[in-house]
């Protein structure tokens, strides 16, 4: 296949490839064009509907989807792409926050995701504040039936939750990683008893640049959807500056360069799993590792 | 009441809101969606606020304001009784408009490689680049000279909207690939900016934190 993909963490994987919006505005002739796997890749919508895509004039396997396009790099989807029910959820905001490019391995973008201990450094005022640093245990499970990673029980005293939030709250998290490049986080919405849910949906133009889509499906009876954005670019703008000051920015899996906390159980695992998958992309492997390591030039 | 037509991400907006909080005035954000909806190139935003379809714009209590240095000078003038940050001196006036310009060379280079590589623009990054690095190098011979007298601002003996409109685009600039170890006093002079009182930082620019 033109991808000719070797990695065995990304086999059977889908890929997000843009938004859907942006291949309304294409067509086989001018097609939407987009950066992935260190390759360009084509796509625009059939008179069905449909998503097309091709690399190098090759077919890629393309579906449509939570208002993406993901494709299948190795062209043999291994499994379904990953169950989002919140998406068709009647009474649910589906709120896309745009493409927004990061220089650095789309695993950190994802493990920086998954991290609650930075909150009240990074996010200041809104998702965390000093000094209330502790990160209570969580539980972290993989669903057998899926190959999922759900963090559990997670919870963070945060000042500013969301954009409706107009003070401080105990906020209740639950975090899942359905590929090495998407996750999702369930936390305590605005709207009592019930959770929004945010995607994120990393999109590996190559080893250390990627765009990262983040999708909100909110309950939020008060904020305009343009509140909603300024939110979460507020979040991830100070995010942002951080993962690309990152070195090495490919992401160790071995655990010998970065030592994790016991705060940092997800991000061990995630690690774990991707080590058990055999993750390549965007990881820096074994060998790799303890060459850093042992020059010290990784700090 | 004053109301900002404002994106967080956007460095023109964060000049504004800085010179709020600096001026201690109360202010509304209007929240508007920048990126990815380009609502400031929507017809209702030109049509209604701004024709240029540019953040940021000020609504004074119906004075309608665009372009963020215009602003910083509007703001300044109307609200500083002690004539700081817009000081009330022929010469230093003169300086002050020289950098308001270079603000705008700035926006339309590094601001523009970081629109590139953030939102996927679609300009010449690598004109761009070489455009902010020509900046830069001005801004920083023209601090170390400054900074040779015992001076740390770009006009006059403390910080002016000089300061303030040049300065947000050179602390994003590693966001738009430009890398600014080549520049010593262009990198004393920002950090200098972060560390005036009342500094409220963005996001990508933070606050220092208080010293232990």
């Amino acid at each position: 296949m033109s991808f000719a993909i070797q990695d065995p963490g990304l086999l059977g994987s889908w890929l997000v490839a843009g938004p859907l919006s942006a291949l309304r505005a294409a067509s086989a002739d001018r097609p939407f064009r987009t950066g992935l796997l260190g390759r360009e890749v084509a796509l625009w919508l059939s008179d069905d509907g449909a998503v097309r895509a091709e690399c190098d004039g090759a077919p890629l396997f393309a579906q449509g989807r939570y208002g993406f396009a993901w494709v299948c790099p190795d062209g043999r989807p291994a499994r379904e792409l990953f169950a989002f029910p919140e998406f068709d959820e009647p009474g649910r905001r589906i709120i896309d926050c745009g493409p927004v490019g990061v220089a650095t391995s789309g695993l950190r973008v994802v493990e920086n995701f998954l991290d609650m201990a930075h909150f009240p450094y990074v996010h200041a005022h809104y998702l965390g504040e000093l000094p209330h640093t502790e990160v209570t245990p969580y539980k972290v499970d993989i669903d057998a039936a899926t190959d999922e990673i759900w963090a559990t029980d997670c919870r963070f005293w945060q000042p500013r939750s969301s954009a409706a939030h107009a003070e401080g709250s105990d906020a209740a998290y639950v975090y899942r990683v359905m590929q090495p490049f998407c996750a999702m986080l369930y936390k305590s919405s605005s709207r009592a008893g019930e959770r929004d849910a945010i995607g994120l949906f990393v999109q590996p133009v190559d080893e250390t640049r990627v765009i990262a889509h983040t999708l909100l499906a909110y309950f939020d009876d008060t904020s305009s959807d343009a509140e909603l954005i300024a939110f979460q670019h507020t979040i991830f703008g100070q995010d942002k500056p951080i993962l690309e000051s990152h070195r090495p920015q490919l992401l160790p899996l071995e655990g010998r360069l970065e030592t994790p906390t016991r705060a940092d159980m997800l991000s061990v695992t995630y690690r774990r799993w991707l080590r058990e998958r055999g993750q390549q992309y965007g990881a820096l492997a074994a060998d790799r590792t303890a060459a850093l390591a042992a020059t010290g030039s990784a700090a | 009441m004053i109301r900002l037509y404002d994106y967080p991400l956007s460095g023109n907006c964060f000049k504004v809101r800085q010179m709020l909080a600096w001026l201690g005035l109360e202010w509304q954000p209007v929240a508007i969606d920048f990126h990815p909806g380009k609502a400031h190139k929507s017809p209702e935003f030109l049509a209604r606020v701004n024709p240029r379809g540019q953040l940021p714009v000020l609504d004074d209590d119906g004075f309608v304001l665009r372009d963020a240095q215009a602003i910083l000078v509007y703001l300044a003038s109307r609200y500083d009784g002690e004539h700081r940050w817009y000081p009330d001196d022929p010469a230093l006036r003169g300086e002050i408009t020289l950098w308001l310009a270079t603000a705008d060379e700035i926006t339309g280079t590094a601001s523009a490689a970081r629109l590139h590589d953030a939102f996927g623009y679609s300009l010449d990054v690598h004109a761009a680049r070489r455009g902010a690095h020509a900046l830069f190098r001005l801004m920083d011979d023209h601090l170390a000279e400054r900074a040779s007298a015992g001076g740390k601002w770009l006009a006059g003996s403390h910080a002016t909207i000089a300061d303030l409109a040049c300065f947000p685009y050179v602390a994003l600039a590693p966001e738009g690939g430009i890398v600014l170890d080549a520049y010593p006093a262009l990198r004393r002079w920002v950090r200098d900016v972060r560390h005036l009182p009342g500094f409220i930082g963005m996001p990508g620019i933070f606050v220092p934190l208080p010293a232990a």
